[in-house]
């Protein structure tokens, strides 16, 4: 009850002195984030700064040790991650983490499931309102496919995508939550420039398109600084530095943090 | 706490060590194989039948005396063990794991049903190498029978420890245990390990098996089934893959089941095991002596 | 979505048109009571691989512990009948729901392990449910409950099997089946897209652990009696093993699985001596060369067929 004397407030996201202490590391201290409405902000920072695990408090993996995690004026902590999607926030994984053996198609239904309203009894009697509803998820699933130019894959296996693809469709599904909020884990890892570039215009496009607010882990900084608007840098777990694009490209801090040397 | 009670209880803890201690000489097979091949040996409690009837076929046919037969048991158990590996697990290595373990499963009802074929269904009687000689420490009694099979298996274990701690071999199987890719690349011949964990796991359940029959002087094709069960209790208990979690793992559940069936009933005494494995998972999954590792994400 | 509902029905006469034949066989007594009673024991092992294929192929959960459920319904339903005098509708009903009941409550606690640790725990729990069975006097201790009446008939397994059978398939095609799904893919990107996986996990497992009572409220009305050793883990493998060899995650193949598994040990029933060695080769000599199963997850279809050209059976 010292610090954190203000409350919920109107960020969509806001992370108040945020730590995490594992056995005796500190993973993460005393972040201060916040993201607005329709904003696309960066997390940056070299291996093991933290960014990962900053992202897994945000989505309920890890309760924080310390400090609170609000999102659209309700407390985060605590609560599991599919609560968390469910209040309106989705993710991608570092390492692609999609239904490998199941089809395109159903990697996208699944994560409409929350929206689906009919019960198990109705689902096996296959009343009405179960064909309308599954009329309605299987038009939605193929349109959302259709944005990320995945249709022609639809009843594919997920894992005979290929990798690009892949990355694609992990998007798409986190899209397919109808969330508020998409968290990006270092979606341009294992790309080649040309297709980072592309990544860096369908981030853009989908904060565009869907009017949600994107926060994005990266260590490819010319992806972060091409798009992002605002951005934070972590460094063994403490934020060092946050600001435009413009301000983190000059602050010390940051260049020593990247290039080596004592941080002061 | 009136002397009675007491007399009772230090009594069941001597049976229950004896009881554990070949619990644990089974449980070092399953761990060991476990921890180099992420694999539930199902068939590894026959495998422990195999060596009481081969201690039996040296006792009785052969008439050999008690260190030669057990030491044909494991040799035999050992081989045993050795081709279960290359004929049945090898194939699979890359295969999903349940259908190895329906393999497993698969060996194992072929060993019982093999041994019903050749020697019957009907439990043989084990003969007695050792006059039956009871020792009395004031009201307490322990026989000549438990005081082998107690000195065999600290033997037994002992020398386990030393080949897995300080010999070339014992090096490489925890090694590839621990990651059997890393291994390969440091020029370890992972079939060579797998195929000695094996040895080396069935010798040790080989010669449970033969004091097992010593023991209980009955054996019979199924008297695998349910130890090899338990055995696999125990190394979960310790933490499966975990050597002295095996050996402790086993003591315990002799212990428990000795004091469960003396107090309680002895038809719950399997029960006991159950329920101590299934606390000891919800509570501590990894085992009483292993680490918790979460999956990364 | 008509093409659903169209494809339901040719199931449904399928299915009318497979009992029209065996039911007349039974009565012109062409298929005589020896096979007459296997054809009731693959109506009961279908009804209990295709339960445990929810749990270990759609949900992708471990378990093997399914005698136990089989045994609480097998003994719940008799109690109904023998000490309560209750008929057989009362039976299937209290039989299922206990089973479900007991499903549920250990679903609970012991979801939440995985892998072969929660193999293990449903193992252990199934070995308690028969040992406490084992210990009750009231159903007859170790020498099993006995005088029960024979009320399983061909035609009740058979169409009881059958609803099963379409609730299974239902399931697995509606989102609840699909969120089951996912978790078997990858728990933690399923819990991620907002599905309450300990939810779904002990919905399957309730469910799986129901059909395995219903199954034992047929099993012990058709063989007059309860035996606990009808119930040990052995059994649990035998429906283990129709699964996997079946397919994890198919029902047909379940449902395959189930059929020619109890066939072969009926086929080799004159020999006793050599059964269980050819039932046992033949598991690992089809686990060596075909480990994921005759029909992988896949489901036998007429598209299936038409790809492979080749006959085989019904579904």
């Amino acid at each position: 009850m010292t610090a954190t004397n203000h409350t919920a407030t109107q960020h969509l996201l806001d992370m108040q002195n945020v730590s995490i202490v594992f056995g005796g590391l500190r993973a993460v201290s005393n972040v201060n984030l916040y993201i607005d409405q329709g904003e696309l902000i960066g997390l940056i920072g070299p291996n093991g700064a933290g960014k990962t695990t900053a992202f897994n408090m945000i989505t309920g993996v890890y309760v924080p040790t310390e400090g609170n995690i609000y999102f659209d004026g309700k407390l985060v902590n605590g609560k599991k991650s599919y609560q968390v999607t469910k209040m309106g926030m989705a993710r991608t994984f570092q390492n692609i983490r999609l239904f490998s053996e199941l089809s395109v198609i159903d990697n996208v239904k699944i994560a409409m499931n929350m929206h689906i309203q009919y019960n198990l009894p109705e689902a096996i009697l296959r009343v009405k309102k179960y064909f309308t509803q599954e009329e309605e998820v299987t038009k939605r699933a193929l349109d959302l496919l259709k944005l990320f130019h995945l249709e022609q894959h639809a009843d594919e296996m997920a894992k005979n995508l290929p990798y690009g693809a892949q990355r694609r469709l992990e998007i798409a599904r986190a899209l397919a939550t109808e969330p508020k909020l998409l968290l990006l884990d270092e979606p341009a890892a294992g790309m080649n420039p040309q297709e980072t570039k592309e990544l860096m215009e369908m981030i853009r496009w989908i904060r565009d398109n869907f009017h949600i607010a994107i926060l994005l882990i990266e260590h490819d900084m010319g992806l972060v600084m091409g798009v992002c608007e605002r951005i934070y840098v972590l460094e063994y777990g403490f934020c060092i530095a946050s600001g435009t694009p413009d301000e983190i490209k000059h602050n010390k801090r940051v260049i020593k943090a990247y290039l080596g040397g004592e941080a002061s | 706490m009136d002397s009675g009670f007491m007399h009772q209880f230090v009594q069941q803890l001597i049976n229950g060590v004896s009881l554990g201690s070949i619990y644990a000489l089974i449980a070092l097979g399953y761990t060991m194989i476990y921890g180099i091949l992420k694999l539930i040996n199902f068939a590894h409690g026959d495998v422990y039948m195999l060596g009481a009837y081969i201690g039996f076929f040296c006792t009785s046919m052969l008439k050999l005396s008690f260190l030669p037969s057990i030491i044909v048991a494991m040799v035999g158990t050992a081989l045993a063990g050795m081709i279960i590996e290359r004929v049945a697990y090898r194939p699979m290595r890359n295969a999903p794991r349940i259908a190895i373990l329906i393999t497993a499963i698969g060996v194992s009802f072929f060993l019982e049903n093999a041994m019903i074929l050749f020697a019957s269904p009907q439990p043989r009687t084990f003969p007695a190498v050792f006059s039956a000689t009871v020792y009395h420490f004031g009201a307490l009694v322990i026989n000549s029978q438990q005081i082998v099979i107690l000195v065999s298996a600290i033997v037994l274990m002992i020398a386990l420890t030393y080949i897995v701690n300080y010999t070339k071999i014992g090096k490489a199987m925890r090694a590839v245990s621990f990651d059997a890719d890393a291994a390969r690349l440091m020029g370890i011949n992972i079939d060579f390990v797998i195929s000695m964990t094996f040895a080396l796991g069935s010798a040790l359940a080989g010669a449970g098996g033969v004091l097992v029959g010593i023991y209980y002087n009955s054996i019979e094709p199924l008297m695998g089934m349910v130890p090899g069960i338990k055995a696999f209790v125990a190394a979960v208990l310790g933490g499966i893959g975990i050597i002295p979690g095996a050996m402790m793992g086993g003591i315990i559940l002799g212990v428990v089941e000795a004091l469960v069936s003396g107090f309680i009933s002895s038809t719950f005494r399997d029960a006991a095991a159950f329920a101590i494995l299934i606390i000891i998972l919800l509570y501590k999954p990894q085992g009483l002596l292993g680490k918790n590792v979460r999956e990364k994400v | 979505m008509n093409s659903l509902r169209k494809a339901d029905l040719k199931a449904f006469v399928a299915a009318a048109v497979i009992f029209a034949v065996i039911y007349g066989l039974l009565q012109a007594e062409v298929i005589g009571a020896f096979w007459e009673l296997n054809l009731v024991l693959i109506g009961i092992n279908i009804i209990l691989a295709t339960s445990l294929n929810m749990i270990n192929g759609y949900t992708g959960q471990f378990s093997i512990g399914h005698a136990g459920f089989l045994a609480v319904g097998a003994y719940v339903g008799a109690i109904m009948t023998v000490k309560l005098g209750f008929n057989m509708a009362v039976a299937l009903i209290a039989g299922t729901a206990a089973a479900g009941l007991l499903g549920f409550l250990v679903g609970l606690p012991t979801l939440r392990l995985n892998g072969d640790y929660l193999a293990i725990a449903t193992l252990g729990l199934g070995e308690i449910i028969r040992i406490c069975i084992l210990n009750i006097d009231y159903v007859g201790g170790a020498a099993g409950l006995m005088g029960i009446p024979r009320l399983t008939s061909f035609p009740l397994v058979f169409w009881i099997m059958v609803a099963i059978l379409f609730f299974i398939k239902n399931f697995k095609n509606s989102a609840h089946g699909r969120a089951c799904l996912a978790i078997r893919e990858n728990e933690i990107a399923a819990d991620t897209m907002g599905i309450d996986t300990t939810k779904y996990k002990v919905m399957a497992f309730t469910l799986g652990a129901a059909f395995a009572g219903t199954a034992g409220v047929l099993f012990s009305h058709y063989f007059f009696i309860a035996h606990p050793a009808s119930f040990t883990f052995m059994r649990s493998f035998d429906i283990l093993t129709m699964v996997v060899l079946g397919g994890l995650g198919s029902m047909t193949g379940s449902v395959t699985g189930a059929i020619v598994l109890t066939f072969i040990s009926a086929a080799l029933a004159d020999f006793p001596q050599w059964r269980m060695i050819i039932y046992s080769l033949t598991m690992i000599i089809l686990m060596l060369y075909r480990p994921q199963g005759l029909f992988g997850s896949k489901e036998l279809s007429m598209q299936l067929f038409r790809s492979l050209k080749i006959g085989g059976k019904k579904q």
